[in-house]
């Protein structure tokens, strides 16, 4: 890291999966801006990120809306400096089996979940060019590989993102830009914790390591693909899932 | 203050990385000075910057040859 910090900009912050990315990369010397849908939950991302000693703040954002993507990409840029480092984990599930899925359940979750990393990658990447490196790390789900019932949006999302980073690495390869993704499996957060003891019996028995993962463990990797270290990794997907899928 | 076409010019040539002296009025940045696409972008976001305005992508697509940056500076700026 160079003396002056780095900006990092992580969406979907204020819990689970995000809130670890953010931490991770506030140990890691970042300045963290992290986002969430609600005044509330950016306030609580201002308040662990002030209990860490990290300089960012919590911002409310929603990715499925152009005109907020623009705006807090602009004020980040004035206050913090432009992001050169972009974890797109903002997500969502309306799950339904397809026979009975409604149309704005299909539409609300590929706004979400991949048109918003069309609307915040491209507002980032302005910067990033000039800086001549950056990273964006998208999270992506074993389920955009392995397909899940009652996923068929959440899935093409998932599957979606991980074409769009190929992609995207492609065009900004020039400019030492890494666009890569990060799938995690099983995770121990609200998501997971919804399910029965029955689902969960079940899941536990298709992955070898026979344990929800942490989030912290997908916020490491999350990290290293941030790194120095990780500059020549560009267009993979990085599966964390305890060996329930392995490609 | 040096003229608009000098400005425009000391642009290319930094951004493409060329001498300034290559950068003709009638160069196209693609055919003669190889630039690729994303070149291009980052030609029009350096001029918006020198110029302190905002190019619509639109106008910027067509931006495609040294004379057609200077007449466009000087069609909405001067």
């Amino acid at each position: 890291m160079s003396e002056e910090k780095k900006v990092a900009l992580v969406t979907g912050a204020s819990r689970g999966i995000g809130r670890a990315i953010a931490e991770q990369l506030a140990t890691d010397g970042y300045t963290v801006i992290g986002t969430a849908t609600s005044e509330g939950g950016a306030q609580s991302i201002s308040d662990y990120l002030q209990a860490a000693g990290n300089q960012g703040c919590g911002m409310k954002l929603d990715v499925a809306d152009e005109d907020s993507v623009t705006s807090v990409v602009k004020s980040v840029s004035t206050e913090f400096g432009a992001p050169l480092v972009l974890v797109n984990n903002a997500g969502i599930t309306r799950d339904n089996i397809l026979m009975r899925m409604k149309g704005d359940e299909w539409s609300d979750v590929i706004e979400t979940n991949l048109s918003a990393l069309y609307r915040v990658s491209k507002a980032c990447l302005r910067g990033m060019t000039k800086a001549r490196w950056g990273r964006i790390v998208n999270i992506t789900s074993v389920v955009g590989s392995m397909g899940n019932i009652g996923q068929s949006n959440y899935a093409a999302t998932k599957a979606g993102a991980e074409g769009f980073s190929r992609a995207l690495a492609r065009e900004l390869g020039s400019r030492s830009v890494t666009v890569n993704c990060v799938a995690p499996g099983f995770i121990d957060t609200d998501m997971t914790r919804e399910l029965s003891d029955e689902q969960r019996a079940l899941m536990l028995g298709q992955i070898p390591l026979g344990r929800l993962g942490a989030p912290e463990e997908i916020a490491a990797v999350v990290g290293f693909l941030c790194s120095e270290a990780a500059g020549y990794i560009t267009g993979e997907t990085l599966h964390i899932n305890g060996g329930m899928y392995m490609a | 203050m040096s003229s608009i076409e000098e400005r425009v010019k000391k642009i290319v040539a930094e951004q493409l990385g060329v001498k300034e002296d290559e950068v003709q009025t009638e160069a196209s940045f693609v055919e003669d000075l190889g630039a690729d696409s994303l070149d291009t972008v980052e030609l029009v976001m350096a001029l918006e910057e020198e110029f302190e305005t905002e190019i619509p992508d639109e106008e910027a697509e067509k931006i495609t040859t040294v004379k057609l940056a200077i007449d466009y500076i000087n069609e909405n700026l001067a």
